[in-house]
């Protein structure tokens, strides 16, 4: 079976709520919709307070090229347009929308009726990405990256083929385990719609091989499209990263930064957001809902939630069984990427896969000890790059040497830091070391 | 006994040859540093902490020589360790007279002790400011208030900054501090100021450094400023308070170091340092208070 080929680590998988249904979480009393939900710039609110919105009316109109727009998935009333608590753990721009029924934009096909691709003949390249980019699609593996820049390659890049990351290798996590056993067919539709949208006739499926299940479902079903292919991977964490899945699948590798996966001719989408892409173009519907993992060890219910966007963590703990006694962190996203949160009380966004609830034995982090130069983190490392050094010398300040280290290739995957016998917070330093040395290569960008 | 003096003499020439060489070459290649630079170095503190802005305290003197040649004076340069009894020195050296400088020291200007601004979620992470910041809020619900993991305290090379176990907040020792602004430059969060140390070291500071609006500024911290404006307002006379972006800021240069906008502080944010103790208000009748409706 395929893999990538430099590092990576197993993980314990934790796959909790893995064959539970889909199940429909319940309407918030209160919504709120950050500004923030996409990298790139911030949507810009375009309710003020008082509005009376619907399900699927604009709530903030795309800021640029590289943005995305907001739209309400409850019907109500506006009641601030603020700034909020968020995720991240910022105050930030976002709009709260006091809920009243449940009534919906006309435009939407609620109806659960499957479109195929030759239903509708006058879908062109053009009117999809238009409908993607007006749907407000982001990445829904958790980056938020706006989907139609990605189906805009840059001049001179053209695009061989499609490759869906079905392969959430996160522990926990199962969100697209779920949504591909309860819609396989919608997903392909999606992809089809991927592939004509950059003029593609090739496209992979990657999924990992501890889902069996949706592995022989989706190649069963993609058997109708012969240009469609189902790959089962090996086991590894981090194969869902994009560079990871493009040398696992086609044996490419994307090159170091300012190249992009587009350099190896790959185009790489979610499964999330090809049921996204999906629902958007054949049935009118923005993003304003999406599968989230509510899990945890000692939650009593790991479940599987179709949530409405802007819904607060706290109600979808609620619906899963209320939050335990014993818990010791609540993490926004898996285990190994994911984000502590400050409150409860923040919303759901476009990017929150999984909600995870440590118990106090596991939350706790182990005493740091000194490094014993083991190596094991640069034998870990997917990007081939080591850890160590990039922690030393982020710790140390010197921005140079970090840069000249590659410290700008590192995908945050936190394999080194999960692997490190002396619990060093390598990634903590080398996070930090990131986010400065690409601040100083944009400024001497700007400069020139 | 031939080929002993045929070597003497063979090592005699090339030694003389090559010492005439080098006469000349350390005539040609001479580089002629201004004795001055020496001089002026040599009073200098020697922490090279770069408080002055130049790396170092040989690259300061090099700026005060060059700037007594070409402007004839070293106005605004200061060393800020040394203070004026150094810069006095070197104007001497340099013959001309030292500017007036008024000494300077960091605050910080945080008071959200472990009292008065409750821990929100505990940070485990790498104890750093600024790996700390990333995380967003940190632990507790202030967005621009002291992350507590010392990242002024290693910058300081004068020992002049410890973090309080008590309270959790940076204290800075007055004496050892030279207002170098390695601290101030170490802090994510801007909250350390370096400010004017005032007449008798005494300084009005408001203590705080929350942006917020009012509303979520009061709910986080018992001392958090919350833009009232009402210090602006008794300092009308003086014009040295000034309310950006719901904070308070009081001008040390303008401040007559009145007091009143402590008085009128309704969330004590402004502090007072080295001030005599108040004298306990001379006793008036208690002004009798409305009834609330509630009794």
């Amino acid at each position: 079976m395929k893999t990538f080929k430099i590092g990576g680590v197993h993980p314990e998988e934790n796959k909790l709520s893995a064959g539970c249904p889909i199940r429909e979480a319940g309407l918030p009393k209160q919504a709120v919709f950050s500004m923030f939900q996409h990298i790139g710039a911030p949507a810009n609110p375009v309710v003020k307070k008082g509005d009376v919105v619907k399900v699927g009316t604009l709530l903030g109109e795309a800021n640029g090229f590289v943005s995305a727009p907001v739209y309400s998935s409850v019907s109500g009333k506006v009641s601030k347009v603020d700034v909020a608590l968020d995720a991240s753990g910022l105050r930030r721009m976002a709009v709260t929308v006091d809920v009243e029924g449940d009534e919906w934009d006309e435009n939407i096909d609620r109806s659960a009726e499957l479109v195929r691709l030759e239903e509708r003949p006058e879908l062109d390249a053009k009117t999809i990405v238009e409908k993607i980019k007006a749907a407000g699609i982001v990445g829904m593996g958790g980056a938020t990256f706006p989907t139609h820049v990605k189906l805009c390659p840059p001049p001179g890049k053209v695009a061989e083929c499609v490759i869906v990351n079905a392969v959430e290798c996160e522990p926990y996590l199962t969100a697209d385990h779920s949504l591909m056993l309860a819609h396989p067919e919608e997903i392909l539709v999606g992809l089809r719609l991927v592939m004509k949208a950059v003029g593609v006739s090739k496209a992979y499926i990657g999924i990992e091989c501890n889902k069996p299940d949706a592995i022989s479902l989706m190649t069963e079903k993609a058997k109708q499209y012969p240009e469609i292919e189902v790959v089962p991977l090996q086991m590894k964490y981090p194969q869902g990263g994009e560079k990871q899945l493009i040398d696992a699948i086609i044996g490419r590798q994307v090159p170091a930064p300012p190249a992009l996966p587009i350099d190896t001719g790959a185009i790489v989408q979610n499964v999330g957001t090809c049921y996204a892409i999906y629902e958007a173009v054949m049935k009118n519907k923005p993003l304003i809902e999406r599968v989230i993992t509510v899990t945890g060890k000692s939650l009593s219910q790991p479940s599987n939630l179709l949530v409405r966007l802007g819904t607060p963590f706290s109600q979808l703990i609620d619906e899963c069984g209320g939050l335990p006694e014993d818990t010791g962190k609540i993490i926004g996203g898996g285990p190994m990427m994911g984000k502590a949160l400050l409150s409860l009380d923040v919303p759901m966004t476009k990017g929150s896969s999984g909600l995870l609830i440590m118990n106090n034995k596991e939350a706790k982090r182990a005493e740091m000890e000194p490094c014993i130069r083991c190596a094991k983190c640069v034998g870990v490392c997917a990007m081939g790059l080591e850890p160590y050094l990039l922690a030393k010398v982020s710790g140390q300040r010197d921005w140079d040497a970090a840069e000249q280290n590659d410290i700008t290739s590192c995908i945050e995957c936190g394999s080194c830091q999960f692997t490190c016998p002396s619990h060093r917070p390598l990634l903590d330093y080398i996070r930090l070391g990131k986010s400065t040395v690409m601040g100083i290569i944009r400024s001497r960008a700007t400069k020139k | 006994m031939n080929l002993i003096l045929l070597a003497i003499i063979a090592l005699g020439t090339i030694g003389l040859i090559a010492a005439v060489l080098l006469y000349f070459a350390s005539r040609k290649f001479a580089v002629h540093e201004d004795e001055r630079i020496g001089e002026v170095s040599a009073v200098l503190p020697q922490a090279n902490c770069g408080g002055c802005g130049f790396p170092g305290c040989s690259g300061f003197a090099g700026a005060c020589v060059k700037s007594a040649d070409e402007k004839g004076s070293i106005e605004g340069l200061l060393c800020p360790v040394g203070g004026q009894a150094v810069m006095e020195q070197v104007a001497g050296i340099l013959g001309m007279a030292a500017e007036a400088s008024a000494p300077k020291v960091a605050v910080v200007r945080c008071n959200g002790t472990c009292e008065n601004r409750p821990r929100l979620v505990d940070f485990d992470g790498a104890q750093s400011c600024k790996v700390q910041q990333m995380t967003g809020m940190g632990e507790t619900g202030c967005a621009y208030g002291c992350l507590g993991c010392g990242d002024c305290v290693t910058a300081c090379q004068f020992g002049a900054i410890r973090i309080n176990p008590e309270t959790l907040l940076p204290e800075v020792d007055e004496e050892k501090c030279t207002a170098c602004g390695a601290c101030a430059k170490a802090c994510p969060r801007q909250i350390i100021e370096i400010r004017l140390k005032g007449p008798k070291n005494r300084r009005m500071v408001v203590l705080c450094n929350n942006k917020d609006k009012g509303a979520i500024a009061n709910k986080c911290c018992t001392v958090s400023c919350i833009g009232c404006g009402k210090c602006v307002k008794v300092c009308e006379k003086f014009e040295a308070i000034t309310l950006t972006n719901n904070l308070a800021y009081i001008d040390a240069e303008k401040c007559k170091l009145c007091r009143k906008c402590e008085e009128a502080c309704p969330k004590s944010a402004i502090h007072a340092f080295n001030m005599p103790p108040r004298k306990p208000k001379a006793e008036t009748p208690e002004v009798p208070v409305a009834p609330s409706k509630t009794e």
